[in-house]
């Protein structure tokens, strides 16, 4: 008996011990989301409940859209395998608390990048992924081809939690329609009672109402009507207080739209590591310690490209390929007559 | 150690105890807020809340306060669930009385009808009756009318509206008739008990209420104007029913679905308490000459309702607090305004979701307290 309590002591000594040494031989830049991401051996990144093209997640349970590949980078940065991401389906309601509480240390769930959010309530907004606009689906019998045509008594389905909400009752103050908000919890209950024919609109992100469509019954039958009322950049957001994850969120995501505008991809970036351009050796960590900022090697953003691939890939993959947004509109580089612009990596 | 120290001692160490978790959880998460930069305080509550509700009893817009929303939250929430309570016993007696009955159809559609709907989790019930109803009925412009002038379309249930003038006045003559009928009833007693006299009191009573309020009608005090509703065209193939009183269909899902499923409970208090009456009673009251509905009034009722009371409340408490679930079907009750929407918008999660759980607390308590109150009217009473 004594024999087992002594071995129990020595047993916690030494596991007290190993754990006091490896908190001591962190070197330089300190973050407690890192050392707990990789202890864990899994980044924890929230997701929606399923919107195609953003996160979505097929029959066997695999997460897809260009929301989940912003973990998928992180990971292949921070882990070295873009797999090791665990992903936690969150309602609008959820997200933030989700957050700040630490059951998840990246949100990247098509969040409105706004000043209350990242001012306010304990989050920091990394950068924009996908820039939307807020618009109105209609049934295409209807005959209403714009938001003119909307009169007093429409009813409008939509989500709780969002700025949606908010913008709705701008743009409906603002031109004098008296109106009926439906907000439900989830985006499935949404589209079903849409669908069913409670609502005359379903207003929410433009690309959300794109890929929804491809969720009804007939998706034929809605269409978006053209106007936009509102901006929506949307974007990864980390935990206030750990600015060393933040650059890592920031810079993953960063570095894979700078690998499209130095046309670096998946399969052609191993090849560029003797590249001529010093700036596109810098991104495939081929020239100089950019890696070594936030304790990470020198190989994190090469991984990142090779494992996860561009923005544009990304994008052509999930939205684009899958009809939810054939055009990219905004969401083109800089140079090619979009607004997509990062500072530069160096 | 005395004796008495040996009682007080584990109170006062349970009492510690029970303090030192609190303290721990609130410095704990004062800690936890305070390192990831949020701040904590109501203040916010006086702040503009910027969002619309679909359905609210008072006056209400996106300009009004959090504050105020949480009172449309709150006011939704106790409409859902005194309409809830009040339909689950009418329904709940009726069917408990059901499963009593000598007639072997009546019997059995009780029985089936408390096993199904007290076994199916009752959010997939709300569920069913928001989106298999809603699928089920017509649109606004398809609708034939209900019980003349109402409508029930996908959109909500459309009822004319009543527009009164001098509606006071209407009220106080109801007060009359049921201050007159108070006193008449206590009249007939004791011409009952002095001189074995019965009066017909129930026909009194009904021709009082009717009487006095039409009167002021006949007079042209009071007058009545009903507001139809129309069908309005809103685009090509959009239409709505403009004018009235509309209900949401959200309630109407929400009422349905807590009813159906708390009336199964209530249906079996009801009978447990109708059998916990020994068979000598009605035996006994039969034997002296009471007639079958009075034995019912007089004899089985006044001492199955001991029996039925306290479960029950727990019944009327369950329906408040399941009336949280109206969140999934977009029914902008407590938690889908307040802890829902409120709490996006701001980020206050620990305020409002305090705040969420004092409300039903007191809610619940309020509930006890009366349904203690009438356990104690009707107790027996021991001289």
């Amino acid at each position: 008996m004594l024999k087992i309590v002594r071995n129990f002591v020595l047993f916690f000594s030494a596991a007290i011990l190993l754990a006091a040494c490896q908190q001591g031989g962190g070197s330089g830049k300190k973050s407690k989301t890192l050392d707990n991401t990789k202890k864990a051996g899994f980044v924890k990144c929230g997701v929606s409940q399923g919107l195609p093209g953003f996160s979505n997640a097929d029959a066997s349970g695999n997460w897809t859209g260009i929301d989940v590949d912003v973990c998928r980078a992180v990971a292949a940065a921070v882990l070295g395998d873009s797999e090791k991401v665990k992903y936690f389906p969150l309602s609008a309601k959820e997200r933030f608390t989700a957050l700040t509480s630490g059951e998840i240390d990246v949100l990247s769930r098509n969040t409105t990048w706004t000043l209350s959010r990242d001012a306010d309530i304990g989050l920091t907004f990394v950068g924009v992924n996908f820039y939307d606009g807020q618009g109105f689906m209609v049934r295409k019998n209807s005959g209403i081809n714009s938001v003119k045509d909307f009169k007093d008594g429409i009813s409008a389905c939509t989500n709780i939690g969002t700025t949606t909400e908010l913008n709705m009752r701008d743009f409906f103050n603002s031109r004098n329609i008296k109106y009926e908000p439906v907000a439900f919890e989830k985006a499935d209950e949404v589209v079903a009672a849409y669908d069913a024919g409670r609502c005359d609109t379903y207003t929410t992100d433009k690309s959300g109402l794109a890929a929804q469509r491809t969720k009804m019954k007939n998706p034929d039958e809605h269409k978006v009507l053209p106007e936009t009322i509102s901006k929506e950049p949307l974007g990864p957001v980390v935990r206030q207080g750990d600015s060393v994850w933040e650059d890592i969120v920031r810079w993953s995501l960063n570095t894979m739209i700078e690998a499209e505008e130095y046309g670096i991809n998946s399969s052609n970036a191993d090849s560029m590591t003797s590249s001529d351009n010093p700036q596109i050796k810098r991104l495939v960590g081929a020239e100089g310690e950019l890696g070594a900022a936030f304790g990470l090697d020198n190989e994190w953003s090469l991984r990142i490209i090779k494992q996860v691939g561009n923005y544009g890939e990304s994008y052509k993959k999930h939205i684009a390929d899958t009809g939810i947004l054939p055009k990219r509109g905004p969401n083109e580089l800089w140079t090619k007559g979009g607004i997509l612009y990062v500072p530069p990596a160096r | 150690m005395t004796n008495k120290s040996k009682r007080i001692l584990p109170q006062i160490l349970t009492l510690v105890l029970v303090v030192l978790i609190f303290g721990f959880f609130t410095i704990n998460a004062q800690m936890n807020m305070s390192n990831r930069g949020i701040d904590f305080g109501y203040g916010f509550l006086g702040q503009e809340s910027s969002f619309d509700v679909q359905f609210s009893l008072i006056d209400y817009d996106g300009s009004h306060s959090y504050a105020r929303a949480y009172l449309v939250g709150l006011l939704n929430t106790i409409l859902v669930s005194v309409l809830g309570i009040i339909f689950c016993t009418i329904l709940g007696v009726i069917v408990g009385i059901a499963r009593l009955s000598t007639n072997y159809l009546i019997r059995t559609t009780a029985a089936w009808y408390v096993e199904f709907f007290r076994n199916v989790p009752l959010l997939l019930q709300i569920f069913f009756w928001y989106y298999a109803a809603l699928r089920a009925l017509p649109l606004p412009e398809n609708t034939e009318p209900l019980f003349g002038a109402t409508y029930l379309t996908v959109k909500g249930y459309y009822m004319p509206g009543f527009i009164w003038e001098n509606f006071d006045i209407l009220i106080y003559s109801i007060l009359a008739a049921i201050i007159s009928i108070i006193v008449i009833r206590s009249y007939a007693k004791k011409l009952q008990e002095e001189k074995g006299q019965q009066l017909p009191v129930f026909l009194i009573s009904l021709g009082l209420l009717i009487v006095l309020p039409a009167l002021t009608f006949i007079t042209g005090i009071v007058q009545l104007e009903v507001e139809l509703p129309v069908l309005k065209q809103l685009s090509k193939t959009s239409f709505i029913y403009d004018g009235g009183v509309s209900v949401p269909p959200e309630l109407i899902a929400l009422v349905l679905a807590l009813s159906l499923y708390t009336a199964t409970f209530v249906a079996e208090c009801v009978r447990a308490g109708i059998q916990g009456v020994s068979k000598g009673q009605k035996e006994a009251a039969a034997s002296v000459g009471l007639t079958p509905n009075q034995i019912l009034k007089l004899v089985i009722m006044p001492q199955a309702l001991r029996i039925i009371i306290p479960p029950t409340t727990n019944q009327y408490l369950n329906l408040t607090k399941n009336s949280s679930l109206a969140a999934a079907i977009a029914y902008p009750d407590l938690v889908l305004v307040f802890a829902g929407t409120a709490l996006m918008q701001t980020g206050r999660a620990i305020e409002i979701v305090s705040i969420t759980m004092l409300t039903y607390l007191t809610l619940s308590l309020a509930i006890s307290l009366l349904m203690n109150w009438y356990n104690k009217k009707i107790a027996i009473k021991e001289k």
